[in-house]
């Protein structure tokens, strides 16, 4: 890496229970759809997030993971709650002050084909970051900043000049990379950065997440429907459903114990490369789909897929308890 | 055992400006009755083509299609289109990836599933919504009388899904393409649609052909799975041979690179560098030789043939079983 980034030289800074880079406090969003609908996408979510740690986030497709991510970074405005970034309230700032965090928070797009403006080039792609952040002095400058970040994703800076099409799935990818790293961001929200990748390339993905956070610091909230993948990159895990968070554990505990239906229900439904533990294997099937956000069930929002919901479970809405030390569940029977 | 599909020197050739992209190139295979056969392999390499020239679903110009595909004892591939007519959804039927854009959004799912029964098996109109109740309910579609009647977008994607195979399925077809059929769907979802798969499959004997990139599903459901790299089948065998004791790399890559469920320790993963050959120029050895760590100086110039190797009808097409193979690194360094 050359001295454009002053990140090379940054400490391996690894989760820390103690010092949280964000805090989210009883975040709700909800959409109004008009005519009295509303859609409550995130309810009462309550997330830590420490310095060099990486959170994953899974649950099915509406389950409010994207929505949530997009509300930490203030891409909506949140309906109620508040989200405390590096110290600040996040929702209190304005204009400038606003602007400056931004810097500090990037995001990685799902989709490597729509989320690269097709008519710049590389060079402008990442170099519009540094434009706007004032991060380059010169032309000269610019160019040597966007080369040595190309380097640090694994592409060659002689293809700065290219555009998006000249790149394949992967590479276009490792640019959205290098962009959310021109800013020398604390903070990446990874929204399914690998869904849209073959296997084989999505492992060099996973690996250079990996290792520039090592080398720079980073502290990644990795939203992904790919259980396996999460379990692999995260610390910790949470598991949305319907706008909630209904487990949150480290990841080893969370897939060694789930202790929400939900989780358990999801765990076994994902194949595992391998015939023989396949043919062995019990699954929990699911009954039923997802219920409508807007018209969530009363109580717990699983109760109505769920194999131990009983009459309480329609009358209390279970809230987010620790089951065991660091492990939580928002489950009136939840298992241990 | 009964083949009711056998594969001979498939090649399927598209003419693009810059020359002829060899998309498939020499695929030979075949299928059994009852059974269900997996095609594995990067986006590109050639398993949609092949799957889709088994119904003559590629468009020719500008495809040129060459070789031979017995269904039945009858050749597909000289079969004139109105005699293809009696083949497509009478006795192959195809699921394709995305229920959102493969239904026809101006027809009730009633009317699609009746349009083949009418059409092959001169139903009654009456009688043919029967059937098509009939179909719903077996995959498991609350309130088939009133579904029948509803329009794609009235349901949800799994729901879609199952509307698909019920169409697929309806004419009781002796051979199912399924072309990345639960892609878009959640792990829950994709769990419940391979479950009416396999109970259908039981019940009718049909023949499954299922094209997917996650090896996971490929573990729980097939009985043999076809392994292809840039066009060429490059490793076939039956499932627990594949995943056990593969004799091809780019099989050892692919299953490397996805992280597991059940893994005790995070190891990092193993990616496989680089990117497939450009089919316009297909390299004249293996086509996977730039991308193989354990490529020797045969590779290059030298296609290896798919031969028998260790476990019944295992095949691999890899200069590594060879009796003379040894790895390059072992020469001191000498470059191919």
């Amino acid at each position: 890496m050359s001295k454009g980034n002053a990140s090379a030289a940054a400490p391996l800074v690894k989760a820390s229970n103690g010092d949280a880079l964000i805090e989210i406090h009883d975040l709700n969003k909800h959409f109004n759809l008009g005519g009295g609908q509303i859609l409550k996408a995130v309810s009462d979510v309550n997330l830590k997030i420490g310095r060099g740690e990486t959170l994953g986030v899974v649950g099915e497709s509406g389950c409010g993971k994207s929505t949530m991510g997009r509300t930490v970074m203030r891409l909506y405005e949140p309906t109620s709650g508040n989200v405390m970034f590096d110290g600040k309230s996040l929702y209190d700032l304005k204009g400038s002050q606003m602007k400056a965090v931004r810097r500090d928070m990037q995001m990685i797009f799902q989709d490597p084909y729509a989320s690269l403006n097709p008519r710049m080039t590389i060079t402008d792609v990442i170099g519009e970051a540094l434009d706007i952040h004032k991060l380059a002095g010169s032309r000269a400058e610019r160019k040597k900043k966007v080369e040595s970040l190309l380097d640090v994703v694994g592409l060659n800076p002689d293809h700065a000049t290219r555009y998006p099409h000249e790149f394949s799935g992967g590479q276009r990818q490792r640019i959205g990379i290098a962009r959310a790293l021109a800013v020398q961001p604390k903070f990446i929200i990874a929204d399914e950065p690998i869904s849209a990748l073959d296997v084989s390339i999505q492992a060099q993905v996973v690996n250079l997440m990996q290792d520039l956070q090592r080398q720079m610091g980073l502290t990644y909230l990795f939203i992904a429907h790919d259980l396996s993948m999460v379990k692999h990159i995260s610390d910790r895990v949470a598991v949305m459903y319907l706008g909630r968070v209904v487990e949150l554990a480290e990841s080893s505990e969370l897939y060694a114990n789930p202790a929400h239906p939900y989780t358990q229900a999801l765990l076994s439904a994902i194949p595992i490369p391998d015939p023989d533990i396949e043919a062995e294997r019990e699954r929990i099937e699911l009954k039923g789909e997802l219920p409508s956000p807007i018209n969530p069930p009363s109580g717990c929002p699983f109760r109505t897929r769920c194999p131990l919901a009983t009459e309480k479970c329609a009358k209390d809405t279970p809230a987010l308890a620790e089951v065991k030390k660091g492990h939580f569940a928002a489950c009136h029977y939840a298992s241990v | 055992m009964e083949r009711i599909l056998e594969v001979k020197d498939l090649r399927v050739n598209f003419k693009v400006r810059g020359g002829i992209v060899q998309a498939v190139r020499g695929v030979n295979f075949h299928v059994n009755k009852g059974e269900t056969v997996a095609i594995v392999g990067e986006s590109g390499c050639g398993k949609s083509v092949t799957a889709q020239s088994l119904m003559r679903l590629v468009p020719s110009p500008p495809a040129v299609t060459t070789g031979s595909i017995l269904f039945k004892g009858e050749e597909v591939l000289t079969k004139s289109l109105r005699q293809m007519e009696n083949v497509r959804g009478k006795e192959m039927g195809m699921i394709f990836q995305d229920p959102m854009t493969s239904l026809n959004p101006t027809l009730t799912i009633g009317k699609q599933i009746t349009e083949g029964l009418v059409k092959h098996q001169g139903m009654s109109a009456a009688a043919a919504k029967q059937r098509a109740i009939e179909m719903l309910k077996l995959v498991g579609i609350p309130n088939p009388e009133s579904r029948v009647n509803q329009y794609p977008h009235e349901f949800s994607g799994g729901m879609r899904q199952r509307g698909m195979i019920a169409i697929a399925l309806a004419c009781n077809p002796s051979l199912l393409i399924a072309d990345e059929p639960t892609t878009a769907l959640d792990v829950t979802v994709q769990a419940q649609i391979m479950n009416v798969m396999k109970d259908l499959q039981v019940k009718f004997g049909t023949s499954i052909i299922l094209i997917t990139h996650d090896l996971g599903v490929v573990a729980d459901v097939a009985d043999r799975v076809i392994v292809m790299y840039a066009g060429k089948v490059v490793e076939s065998g039956k499932t627990r041979d594949i995943f056990k004791n593969p004799k091809h790399p780019y099989t050892r890559g692919l299953l490397e690179s996805v992280p597991r469920l059940d893994q005790k320790k995070d190891e990092p993963l193993i990616p496989i560098y680089g990117t497939p050959p450009d089919l316009i120029k297909p390299p004249a050895g293996c086509a996977f030789a730039a991308r193989c760590k354990e490529a020797m100086r045969v590779c290059l110039p030298n296609d290896p043939a798919l031969v028998s190797v260790e476990g019944e009808d295992h095949r691999a097409a890899c200069w590594l079983n060879h009796e003379l193979a040894h790895p390059i690194s072992s020469e001191g360094g000498e470059s191919a």
